[in-house]
């Protein structure tokens, strides 16, 4: 017991959390985006995988930083816009497309690497680029805080201002309340004039964006190369978390913070031979329990209200008589 | 002709259509980066009858499928998109693990509790999803991911604490007792008798689904679940029920699949044969009856590109894009909308004009 909280109440591990919580923040803030908007889909993984290849590809071929970000961004809107294509236009069920288009990620990027340098397995070979790690100037010269805050991927940074601009978007601009409305009843969206089909599209691209970077984080970040299905369930964890923080952005950025030192604490256990497996399940544990727990709740409210509008039916039809 | 009809008919059309396109975008890429396209084209297509090797390995790939697609085709059929069957298939092989190391019973006992075990660690995986939605409305889309991530860790626990061979030489369990395990039937093919099981479960998938008082109120629910209330069905009792039976058939399909091809279980990561069986389920449309073609096809394109990567410079994958290609389009609603639309209302024109003159 001793060895495993010396392992853990290090700055290190605090800055390991941060570290392996980057991809969870910025795909928790693109489902929640998705599920503002009614669109909540279960590609992301096939979005941040095909995110995470092509960043990897275009930073390898053009030696420039921003632009394998580019590449990045212009992988996940592929699949994101397939989804948007064949959901929107073609009246497809989303969540049976995107098994598909996560299949088709999968497949497709593995298949695109063979080709590329006759591997299966990582682009070792390929010279992609990474991400630098920022010093924060001031910051890092505080003892602790500065160990665990300071010298992340500008990626990581990046996640931390995302949830701060994803809640700008969604509650504080006219296109987030477009959104919302949207989301919560189309037709009624369509009545007043907006183009739900227009805004649909928008929502995925913008949170197709959003997860981008989480995959270019896996690749260029994370690790400095690609290797196959490296997302591994992240983009399922980050719907998970985006549940459990009821759709909210910070709570979403706590829920992917905690999934984090989950994922960490597992990593630690492992190193010190300590049974990993129980603690790794434990993020989809809670989460399935937060699943029950809102729809209990929402299901209590709903009978309340119920309740309440019956007893005023009532009252007034004892007035009457 | 009437509408019905031409629906089912414009379903299979989409199904054949898809299944064309996506051939001549595996015909297209093979000629792109293939040096000799015509040659790699044919050992894509016939290779897989080539040798008695490989058909035997078209019936292996096909044996899984079929118990987790017989199970897909129940659970969606009550329009539960639960995921769950992924999670059933790795913790039924899981439990099935345990049984055949642990347990120490006479041949074929051993096999039939090792094959319970695992189905009933299956319909347990389903079950979670189908409690939260019953009882708490929480829809199984997001619920079922949660259980499969849940069942691969709670199922590397067991495997790695409980029964695993130190001996080894990497992360595995024992050796199944040689009581537990499924037998070959057609030596040197490595085709076990789990073929004959899975026969038998699709066969009896078929009638219960569709000719059972049972299965028709499981397709009533997933038609029309406010009809289907009203017509004094118990709603929550008949989608539990398909998603247990589902879970089980899974979670059967995992022991099968360890107890006759492996001696040991030696899974790391979730196998992908659930999200197989959701594949052929929507290529046949949740009917068991079309579930075997689905099947078959997807396990011939699956060793027909082995054996064109063994040929040619091909990688295995294109098999998996053909397949997510034609899934695509499949549950595409519009896609030869228009063309249906037209022949439904000529149909009804004439009909019309058949009555007129009448």
């Amino acid at each position: 017991m001793d060895r495993i909280f010396a392992a853990i109440f290090t700055p290190e591990f605090l800055f390991s959390v941060i570290r392996v919580s980057t991809p969870l923040i910025l795909g928790s803030m693109a489902a929640l985006i998705c599920n503002r908007g009614g669109m909540l889909h279960i590609a992301f993984e096939g979005v941040m995988l095909s995110a995470a290849f092509f960043g990897m590809l275009a930073s390898a071929v053009t030696q420039n930083i921003i632009l394998g970000l580019l590449g990045a961004v212009a992988g996940g809107l592929l699949i994101s816009m397939l989804l948007g294509y064949f959901n929107l236009v073609l009246n497809s069920d989303r969540t049976l497309t995107g098994i598909a288009l996560n299949t088709f990620a999968s497949a497709g990027t593995v298949f695109a690497l063979y080709l590329l340098v006759q591997d299966k397995g990582t682009s070792s070979s390929l010279p992609s680029l990474v991400v630098p790690n920022i010093d924060i100037p001031i910051l890092k010269d505080i003892p602790v805080l500065g160990t665990v805050l300071s010298g992340h991927n500008a990626l990581t940074y990046a996640a931390f201002l995302t949830v701060f601009i994803t809640y700008i978007i969604i509650f504080r601009t006219p296109l987030g309340l477009r959104i919302r409305t949207v989301g919560e009843n189309p037709n009624a969206a369509a009545s007043v004039g907006i183009n739900v089909m227009k805004i649909r599209f928008i929502t995925l691209a913008i949170s197709a964006v959003i997860a981008s970077l989480g995959g270019a984080y896996m690749s260029m970040g994370y690790l400095s190369w690609f290797s196959r299905d490296m997302i591994a369930g992240r983009g399922f964890m980050a719907i998970a978390a985006q549940n459990l923080g009821a759709a909210l952005p910070l709570p979403s950025f706590l829920a992917s913070l905690a999934f984090g030192a989950v994922t960490a604490l597992a990593n630690v256990l492992q190193t010190l031979n300590m049974p990993s497996e129980i603690i790794q399940s434990l993020p989809y544990v809670a989460t399935l329990i937060g699943l029950g727990f809102f729809g209990y709740a929402a299901q209590k409210s709903g009978r309340k209200r119920t309740k309440a509008i019956l007893d005023k039916a009532r009252a007034a039809e004892g007035e009457k008589s | 002709m009437n509408t019905k009809n031409i629906e089912k008919r414009f379903q299979v059309l989409r199904t054949l259509l898809a299944i064309g396109i996506a051939m001549i975008v595996a015909f297209i890429i093979i000629c792109f980066i293939s040096e000799e396209p015509l040659e790699t084209i044919r050992s894509f297509l016939i290779g897989p009858l080539e040798s008695k090797r490989k058909i035997g390995n078209i019936i292996t790939n096909l044996t899984p499928m079929l118990f987790v697609g017989t199970g897909v085709c129940l659970i969606f059929s009550a329009n539960q998109t639960n995921m769950a069957v992924e999670g059933g298939f790795f913790v039924g092989a899981m439990l099935a693990t345990v049984a055949a190391t642990c347990l120490h019973l006479p041949t074929g006992i051993h096999t039939v509790v090792c094959l319970i075990a695992g189905g009933l660690a299956g319909a347990a995986a389903c079950a979670i999803p189908a409690f939260l939605f019953v009882k708490f409305n929480a829809k199984p889309v997001v619920s079922s991911i949660m259980v499969n991530n849940m069942c691969l860790y709670v199922g590397l626990f067991v495997i790695n604490h409980l029964v695993r061979d130190p001996a080894a030489g990497f992360m595995a369990s024992f050796r199944f007792d040689e009581t537990a395990k499924i037998g070959e039937m057609i030596s040197g093919t490595g085709v076990h008798y789990g073929i004959l099981i899975g026969i038998a479960v699709l066969i009896a998938g078929y009638f219960y689904l569709n000719k059972s008082k049972a299965g028709y109120e499981i397709r009533t629910v997933g038609r029309n679940v406010d009809f289907a209330r009203y017509s004094g069905i118990n709603v929550n009792r008949v989608i539990t029920k398909a998603q247990l039976i589902g879970g089980f058939l899974a979670g059967l399909g995992g022991a099968v699949e360890v107890l006759g091809m492996y001696n040991r279980f030696q899974y790391q990561a979730l196998t992908n044969h659930g999200f197989d069986g959701i594949m052929i389920g929507i290529m046949a449309a949740y009917n068991p009856k079309l579930l075997p073609l689905a099947g078959l096809f997807l396990a011939y394109i699956r060793v027909g590109a082995d054996s064109m990567q063994r040929s040619s410079d091909v990688p295995v994958e294109l098999a998996n894009i053909m397949i997510s290609v034609i899934v695509i389009m499949i549950v595409a609603e519009r896609f030869l909308y228009k063309m249906k639309h037209k022949r439904i209302v000529a149909a009804a024109q004439k009909e019309l004009e058949g009555k007129a003159e009448a």
